[in-house]
C-alpha cells in the first residue's frame, strides 16, 4: 500500500508544482489525490453552478410528482385531466412572482404541463443515470480485464468492442430501444416492463454505451500496468485482483468519472432522440423528447408546451456538460485552473505548459 | 504499408461479419412484422399474413435467414456482376434500389453542412484560441457547451417556424421598421467589437462603423424591398471582390507582399468584366457547367498569379486562384439572385419560399436556376440545423490542438527568427494543428451517411435515416441490414483512411507493418 500512495503524491506534488506557477497561494503538501481533486472542482465555477441547477432540478423532478410510489407535493400528476383555466395559458409570472395553478400552463385536454414535465425529467435522468451506472461498469471491467490481462483476453474483448462500435450508436440504440419496448404477451419481460418500462430502457441502452469507455478504460490500464508501483506490488506478492482494485483501479478512476458524466450528458440526448422518434419511452407514460413530439404540430397555437420540454432538456445536458468539464480539469493534473487573470498573466510573461485535453469533447 | 493496410481489411472484413450478424438478429428481434395485420379487421387478413410470410420467410429462424441474406449480399461483392441481392423490403422494393434513392437524399442533405460546419467550427476554434480568456473566448465556449447540448429535434422545430415561417411572412411585406434595424446593427456592432479584440478605442471605433453600416444597409434594403428583388450587381461585386482579394492576400502572403496584392486585386478586377461576360451563358447553366467555369476561374487565378511572379510566385498564384474562386462564387449568387423573382412567384411557391419539410416542391417545373433554388431553400434550414449541432466539437477540438501547438518549442524559434505573427499562425502552427483535425474530420465523415437520423425525420426526408427507421418500425430486417453496409464500410474505410493520413501528415506516427 506504500506504493500507490508514493505515487499519488509523485503525482500530486507534479500536478501542484505545476498550478503552483499560477498560484502560489496554495498549500504544496499535506492533501490526498481525493483533497486536490475537490479542491480544484469546487474552484470551477461553471462545474459549481452546473451541480446547484442539477441538483435543483433532479429535487424538483422527484420531489413534486413522486417517485417509487411516494406521492409528491404537487397536486397534479401527469395523466389526470383538469378543467382548462384560461385555455390553458402558463399562469405562473415572474412579475409579480407567482406561481398559480398551472405555471407550465395545460395541454389541450387539460392535463397539468408542470406535472407533465416533471415526471418526463424524472424518466429521462433516471435512463441517464442507468445509462452511466451501467456503461461505466461494463466499460470499467471489460477495458480493465483487456488492458491488464492481454492475450486471448484482451484479443476477444477488443474485438467484441470494434464489432459494435462500427454500428452508429444512434442506430444500435433505436433497435434496442424498441426491443426494449415489445410488449408480447406472456414474455417474462412484461409484468415488469408495464410498470418499469424506462428502467428497462436504460438497461438496454447502457448495455450497448460501453464501448468508447471500454477503449480508454484499456488505453489507461496498458500504461499503467507498466509502471514501477505494480511491478512492486505484484513483487510483494499481491493477488491479480488486488492489483487491479487496489494499485490501478484509483489510478484510473480520474479517467473513467469523466467519461462517464460525458456519457451522461450524451445519454439524455439520446434518450430524448428515441423518444422523439417513438423507439424510447412511449405514452401512455411520458419523457421530455415525447413531449417535444407530441407537441410540436401545436407550436403556433400552444407554443409553451414545446417551449418547457424542450428547456429541461438543454438545462440538464448543459448542467451536465459542465460538471463533466469541472471534473475533468480537476482530475487532469497536467492542466492549469482555469483563472483568467492570473492565465493571461503568466502566459504573458512566458508561454507555459497549458495543453487543453478537450479531444474526448468530440467523441 | 501494404501488409498493414491488407491486415486491416482482413480484420474489418470479419468485423463487418459479426456485426452484420448482431444486427440483424437485434432486429429480427426487436418486434413482431405480423402485427399490424394481425390487429387489422381486412377480410383477407389470413392471405395478407401468409403473403408478408412469404415475403420476408418468416417461417425459417432469424439465425438461418442472416445466412441467406449473407448469401445475397456476397454476390456484390462479384465486380460487374449486377447480381447483387439485398433481398426486398416489406412493400416488395428491392432493397438495392431504395439504398441508391436514399443514399443521394443524404449525401445531398449532409455533405453541405458537414463542409460548413468544419470550416466554421476550425475558423472559430483558431480565432478563441489565439485570444485565450478573452471574452470571445468565453463567449464562444459558452455557445459551444449549449449547442453541445441542443437536440436537434427541438432546434429543427424552431427553425421551421421562425426560419420558415416567420420569414415567409415577412417576405410578403419586407419592411424592416427602423427600431428593428437599429437594434440588429447594435447586436452585429457588439459582436464585431468583442470579436477584433485590442484596446477599447479601437473596439469602440469597429463596433460603430459595423453599427452604422449595417443599420444603413437595412434601411437600404427596407426601403427598396430588396429581399423581394435581390441582387448585388457589378458595383457590389466589384466592392466586395476588392474586400476579397485584400482579405485572402492578408492570410496567404500578408499585405507587404505586393505582388501578391496585385494579382489578387487584378483577378478580382477580371471577375468583375467576366461578369457581364458569363450572363449570357449563364443563362442556360448546368451543373457541369458550373463546375467547369469554377475550375476555369481557378485557372485564371493560378495564371494571373504565376505571371505577375514576384519573389515569391507560389504565394501569389494561390491568393490570386482563391480570390479568382471567391468571386466567380459571387457571380453565380447574384445569378441565383436574378432568378430569385420569378422563383418566388412560381405557382408551385406562391410567394412562401423557405420549405419546412421535403427535399423539393412536388413537380415543380423551370430551368437550372429555378430548380437550383428549390434545392436550396428545402437545404436551407436542416443545413443550419446541422451546423449549428456539429459546430461545437470542431470548435473546441481545434481550439485546444491549437492551444497546445502554441505552446510549443518550434512556435517560439519561429517566433524568435523574427518571423511575423501571421507567417507563425498561418505557416507553423495552423498547419500542425489540422494534423489531428484531419483524423476528426475523416471519422466524422465515416459517420456521416448514418448520422442525420433525425433531422431527416423533422424534416421528411427519405435519405438512409428514414430507410433504417422505417424498417425497423415493420421489423423488416433487409432495410436495416442495407443502410447498415453503408454506414459500416464507409465508416471502416474512412477509419483505415484515418489511419494512413495521420501517418502520411505526421512523420512521428508510424505505421507497425
Amino acid at each position: 500500500m506504500t506504493q500507490p500512495t508514493q505515487e499519488e503524491e509523485l503525482l500530486a506534488q507534479q500536478a501542484l508544482a505545476e498550478a503552483a506557477v499560477t498560484e502560489s497561494s496554495e498549500i504544496i503538501s499535506g492533501l490526498s489525490q481525493g483533497q486536490i481533486v475537490r479542491k480544484r472542482f469546487f474552484g470551477h465555477t461553471g462545474a459549481l453552478i452546473g451541480l446547484a441547477v442539477f441538483a435543483l432540478i433532479f429535487l424538483l423532478a422527484f420531489t413534486s410528482v413522486g417517485a417509487f410510489g411516494i406521492p409528491g407535493w404537487w397536486k397534479y400528476n401527469h395523466v389526470d385531466v383538469s378543467p382548462l383555466v384560461n385555455d390553458g395559458v402558463p399562469t405562473s409570472s415572474f412579475w409579480p412572482l407567482a406561481w398559480g395553478e398551472h405555471p407550465f400552463g395545460q395541454d389541450r385536454i387539460g392535463r397539468d404541463l408542470f406535472a407533465m414535465t416533471m415526471r418526463g425529467a424524472q424518466q429521462s435522468i433516471t435512463v441517464m443515470v442507468l445509462i452511466g451506472a451501467i456503461a461505466g461498469a461494463v466499460g470499467a471491467i471489460v477495458g480493465g480485464l483487456a488492458g491488464y490481462f492481454r492475450g486471448w483476453v484482451e484479443a476477444i474483448l477488443m474485438r467484441l468492442t470494434d464489432v459494435i462500435i462500427i454500428i452508429p450508436l444512434l442506430l444500435l440504440a433505436a433497435v434496442v430501444g424498441q426491443i426494449a419496448n415489445r410488449r408480447d404477451q406472456g414474455s417474462w419481460l412484461t409484468g415488469f416492463a408495464a410498470n418499469n418500462g424506462v428502467v428497462i430502457l436504460g438497461v438496454f441502452l447502457g448495455f450497448v454505451s460501453w464501448v468508447g469507455l471500454a477503449r480508454l478504460v484499456r488505453g489507461e490500464f496498458l500504461t499503467l500496468r507498466e509502471r514501477e508501483f505494480v511491478d512492486a506490488a505484484r513483487i510483494s506478492g499481491a493477488s491479480n485482483a488486488r492489483i487491479i482494485f487496489k494499485h490501478i483501479l484509483p489510478n484510473a478512476v480520474g479517467v473513467l468519472i469523466v467519461n462517464v458524466t460525458l456519457t451522461m450528458s450524451a445519454a439524455i440526448l439520446l434518450e430524448t432522440a428515441l423518444s422523439y422518434l417513438g423507439l424510447g419511452v412511449k405514452a401512455p407514460d411520458t419523457s421530455l423528447g415525447l413531449l417535444v413530439a407530441q407537441n410540436q404540430e401545436a407550436f403556433a397555437t400552444r407554443p409553451w408546451l414545446f417551449w418547457f420540454p424542450g428547456l429541461f432538456i438543454i438545462l440538464i445536458c448543459l448542467s451536465i456538460n459542465f460538471i463533466g468539464d469541472g471534473l475533468r480539469d480537476a482530475f487532469d493534473p497536467r492542466q492549469k485552473k482555469f483563472k483568467a487573470k492570473t492565465a493571461v498573466e503568466t502566459t504573458r510573461h512566458s508561454s507555459a505548459t497549458a495543453p487543453v485535453a478537450e479531444a474526448s469533447k468530440g467523441s | 504499408m501494404v501488409t498493414y493496410i491488407v491486415r486491416r481489411l482482413v480484420t474489418a472484413a470479419f468485423i463487418l461479419l459479426g456485426a452484420s450478424f448482431l444486427v440483424y438478429l437485434l432486429t429480427a428481434l426487436s418486434g413482431d412484422p405480423l402485427e399490424e395485420l394481425r390487429t387489422s379487421s381486412a377480410p383477407n387478413r389470413q392471405a395478407l399474413m401468409d403473403a408478408r410470410i412469404n415475403l420476408l420467410d418468416l417461417d425459417t429462424p432469424a439465425p438461418l435467414r442472416y445466412f441467406k441474406w449473407l448469401g445475397g449480399a456476397a454476390q456484390c461483392l462479384v465486380p460487374f456482376g449486377n447480381a447483387c441481392n439485398l433481398g426486398k423490403n416489406i412493400s416488395g422494393q428491392p432493397i438495392t434500389e431504395a439504398l441508391g434513392f436514399a443514399l443521394v437524399q443524404t449525401l445531398t442533405l449532409v455533405t453541405g453542412a458537414t463542409i460548413l460546419a468544419i470550416l466554421i467550427g476550425i475558423s472559430l476554434g483558431i480565432v478563441t484560441a489565439l485570444r485565450q480568456y478573452s471574452a470571445l473566448d468565453y463567449g464562444v465556449t459558452f455557445m459551444a457547451f449549449l449547442f453541445f447540448s441542443l437536440p436537434i429535434f427541438w432546434v429543427a422545430v424552431l427553425l421551421k417556424e421562425f426560419g420558415a415561417i416567420g420569414f415567409n411572412d415577412f417576405l410578403r411585406n419586407p419592411e424592416i421598421p427602423p427600431a428593428v434595424a437599429l437594434g440588429i446593427g447594435a447586436v452585429l456592432g457588439i459582436i464585431a467589437a468583442v470579436v477584433v479584440g485590442g484596446a477599447v478605442k479601437r473596439r469602440l471605433i469597429v463596433g460603430g462603423s459595423v453599427f452604422a453600416a449595417v443599420s444603413l444597409i437595412l434601411f437600404y434594403f427596407s426601403l427598396t424591398q430588396w429581399f423581394r428583388n435581390p441582387g448585388l450587381g457589378p458595383v457590389i461585386i466589384a466592392i466586395m471582390g476588392t474586400g476579397i482579394a485584400f482579405g485572402i492576400t492578408i492570410l496567404v502572403s500578408g499585405l507587404k507582399n505586393r505582388k501578391a496584392l496585385q494579382s489578387s486585386l487584378i483577378v478580382a478586377g477580371i471577375g468583375v468584366i467576366a461578369y457581364f461576360a458569363v450572363q449570357p451563358l449563364l443563362n442556360d447553366a448546368t451543373g457541369l457547367m458550373i463546375f467547369l467555369l469554377a475550375i476555369a476561374a481557378v485557372l485564371v487565378g493560378v495564371a494571373v498569379g504565376y505571371f505577375m511572379g514576384g519573389y515569391d510566385r507560389g504565394q501569389s498564384m494561390r491568393a490570386a486562384g482563391i480570390t479568382a474562386f471567391l468571386v466567380g462564387g459571387l457571380i453565380i449568387v447574384d445569378r441565383f439572385m436574378q432568378a430569385w423573382p420569378s422563383y418566388f412567384n412560381n405557382s408551385r411557391v406562391r410567394g412562401r419560399p423557405i420549405a419546412t419539410i421535403g427535399a423539393g416542391t412536388p413537380n415543380i417545373q423551370g430551368d437550372f436556376w429555378i430548380m437550383s433554388t428549390d434545392t436550396l431553400t428545402h437545404l436551407i434550414l436542416p443545413t443550419i440545423a446541422l451546423i449549428l449541432v456539429s459546430l461545437a466539437s470542431y470548435t473546441r477540438f481545434t481550439r485546444s490542438s491549437m492551444l497546445e501547438i502554441m505552446n510549443m518549442d518550434y512556435i517560439r524559434t519561429a517566433r524568435a527568427k523574427g518571423l511575423s505573427e501571421r507567417s507563425v499562425i498561418m505557416g507553423h502552427a495552423f498547419r500542425n494543428a489540422l494534423i489531428p483535425i484531419a483524423t476528426i474530420v475523416a471519422f466524422d465523415i465515416g459517420a456521416l451517411i448514418g448520422g442525420a437520423v433525425i433531422t431527416e425525420t423533422v424534416f421528411s426526408v427519405r435519405g438512409m435515416g428514414f430507410l433504417f427507421i422505417d424498417g425497423l418500425l415493420h421489423t423488416d430486417p433487409n432495410p436495416v441490414m442495407g443502410v447498415f453496409l453503408c454506414v459500416a464500410i464507409t465508416a471502416m474505410v474512412f477509419n483505415l483512411i484515418a489511419d494512413l493520413a495521420y501517418s502520411a501528415l505526421d512523420p512521428r506516427v508510424r505505421i507497425k507493418a
